[in-house]
């Protein structure tokens, strides 16, 4: 037996001409959130449906849960669950219809799917929406309500495909809980998404792919140092300053410092956090006070734009602030 | 819906990891169970969006009218004569129409993607097809009934009986069980509604209209008849007719089960390939 929730070799999926996944492996830890990150057509989802049995694979393995996903692809639909990136329950049916009908698929009685429909309805804060048809719920309680139906009977590994894109904040916000207390459960989840600060709220480790390919992983700080660098900005209490304080840092820090658009501010890229701490101390001993001063870890946008040469934003941004 | 209130959402959350300890694996439910549940959604599907019964109830009517006063005189003299004749034929039309309605509906589940979830699920396969026909089934039910009623009401009196009727509508609808997994599998093969529509209609109307449903087969020229010789469409027809009329259904009742077989065999195979990457 291996411990590997997800083990993958040259998984290949090919739509005509479209070598939509191209030789991915993957080789992916039981426990915890694993993101899968990568622009909108990089392959998430179709890597994602071959490895929860609903497209088989053109070339190359993967193995689930230790389970051949084409040759024990029943095994592997006893322990995984899809919350697809789509409508994954009928829309026609109510949210209570719904559950149940899941609830008898694997096999509770009648009651009992009755009681573990109420049981999640409440849980996921749709007791009183679980009389009302889906078509009418809105665009985060259907995502609520997709993963409650992945939870019916609790599964060992859960696939989210991009379940917060297209949310508000506040109904992203509540989804990103309900992931972390089902990590906090046991289960594994393979989370796919768009969104840079999603992968980095939410996952332990995360590949990142782009044309079909995986082209690096690891935890989020371990890409944010593959890239190198983090950024300082400063700005002065006087722009007359800005010069001298300019020139300063060049010295201390020994890389460009960039002037910003504000007439007080400067940004500049830096490897270590002590050549900061030295400089902000020449600056007060010159007698330059600050108004304002911040090192930031490298953005996972940065990151992607370092690894791939774009950017991993959608191409239409949703009309969406940043939620974290 | 409640305001994510900090105190609120960790309660949620609470109750979130009460739900998720549940370690309850109810034993797994064989084929015949699961194939029940998922007719039992279409019965759902049918309470919530009863628009669906409109086709079964019009499309019967309109036959049932149309033709019978249409060939009525000209046929066998008087409209009272000919729906003896005609009522049993037209109740096969009618749900056989209706049945192309089956591969539109799972064009339209697919796309949505709510087979995603049920293909993903640790049941035997079939069964989510296998419910929709038989959730069809309660639909077409409702059309032998609308058709019957109508043929009583003009004047139909079947010798058969209620028995007779009964019978004849249950092998009706075994046939037309059998006749959905053609058009499960045009609907897997075939991408838009629109091209399903049109390639069942192609299948349809020779079937139809190329059986003994309006009129005996022996006005007709020689390589019609032929054609209508080995229609599965007439076999059915000439058992319902009999079983409903009170007569010998001869081989048609075999004849109607052996090509029922045969399209479950075959289209029903060719529908579970196609299940397997249906996109
Ligand atoms: N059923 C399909 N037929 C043809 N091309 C497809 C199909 N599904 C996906 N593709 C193509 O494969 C590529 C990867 O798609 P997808 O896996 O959906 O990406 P992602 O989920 O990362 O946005 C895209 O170029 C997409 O157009
Ligand atoms: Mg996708």
């Amino acid at each position: 037996m291996t411990d590997l929730a997800i083990e993958t070799h040259g998984l290949v999926k090919v739509f005509g001409s479209t070598r939509a996944v191209d030789g991915v492996d993957l080789a992916i830890p039981r426990g915890g959130v694993h993101g899968f990150l990568g622009p909108n057509g990089a392959g998430k989802t179709t890597t994602i449906r071959m490895l929860a049995t609903l497209s088989t694979p053109d070339g190359g393995t993967a193995r689930v849960l230790g389970r051949d996903v084409v040759r024990e692809a029943d095994e592997v639909r006893r322990r995984v669950s899809l919350t697809g990136q789509f409508a994954s329950v009928d829309e026609d049916l109510t949210g209570r219809e719904n559950l149940r009908l899941i609830g008898r698929l694997f096999g509770y009685t009648g009651p009992g799917a009755t009681r573990r429909a109420n049981e999640l309805l409440e849980a996921f804060g749709l007791a009183e929406a679980g009389d009302r048809q889906v078509k009418k719920y809105s665009g985060g309680m259907r995502r609520r309500i997709d993963i409650a139906a992945s939870i019916v009977v609790t599964p060992e590994l859960l696939f989210l495909d991009e379940p917060t894109t297209g949310l508000d904040p506040r109904s992203r916000n509540e989804v990103w809980d309900i992931i972390r207390a089902m990590v906090g459960s046991g289960t594994t989840v393979l989370l796919t998404t768009q969104y840079l600060d999603e992968a980095d709220q939410l996952a332990d480790r995360i590949s990142v792919i782009d044309s079909g390919k995986v082209i690096a992983e690891g935890t989020s700080s371990e890409l944010k140092a593959s890239v190198g660098s983090g950024s300082l900005h400063v700005r002065v209490m006087d722009p007359a300053d800005r010069a001298a304080a300019q020139q300063i840092l060049v010295r201390e820090l020994g890389v460009e410092v960039r002037e910003g658009v504000d007439p007080a501010a400067l940004d500049a890229s830096v490897d270590s956090s002590t050549v900061v701490t030295r400089a902000l101390g020449s600056l007060d001993a010159a007698g330059i006070t600050l108004a304002q001063f911040a090192l930031g870890q490298p953005t996972l946008d940065e990151v992607f734009l370092a690894l791939t040469g774009h950017t991993a934003e959608p191409e239409q941004s949703e009309t969406e602030e940043d939620a974290a | 819906m409640s305001v994510a209130a900090p105190t609120a959402q960790k309660h949620e959350t609470s109750k979130i990891l009460s739900a998720l300890a549940s370690t309850e694996r109810p034993e797994p439910p064989g084929p015949i169970s699961t194939s029940f549940t998922f007719g039992w959604r279409a019965l759902l599907k049918i309470k919530h969006v009863p628009e669906q019964l409109v086709d079964v109830t019009i499309f019967p009517i309109m036959f049932t009218l149309l033709f019978t006063f249409l060939f009525g005189g000209a046929l066998a003299g008087s409209t009272v004569e000919y729906v003896q004749f005609l009522l049993p034929g037209i109740l096969v039309q009618g749900v056989i129409m209706i049945t192309m309605y089956t591969g539109t509906t799972l064009r339209t589940d697919i796309e949505k993607g709510v087979f995603d979830r049920f293909r993903s699920l640790p049941i035997w396969r079939p069964s989510a097809l296998v419910g929709m026909l038989l959730g069809d089934a309660a639909r077409f039910t409702i059309s032998a009934l609308v058709t019957i009623t109508l043929g009583l009401i003009l004047g139909w009196r079947p010798q058969g009986g209620p028995v007779g009727v009964a019978l004849g509508v249950l092998l009706l609808l075994v046939f037309a069980f059998s006749l959905g997994w053609v058009w499960t599998f045009l609907s897997l093969v075939l991408r838009t509604s629109n091209a399903i529509m049109g390639v069942s209609m192609l299948v349809i109307t020779p079937l139809t209209f190329g059986s003994n449903i309006f009129v005996d087969p022996s006005t007709m020229p020689g390589w019609l008849q032929a054609f209508v010789e080995v229609n599965p469409v007439s076999h059915l027809v000439t058992a319902v007719r009999a079983l409903m009329g009170g007569t010998d259904p001869g081989n048609g009742i075999v004849l109607t089960l052996v090509s029922s077989a045969a399209l479950v065999a075959v289209f029903g195979s060719l529908t579970m390939w196609r299940y397997r990457d249906p996109r």
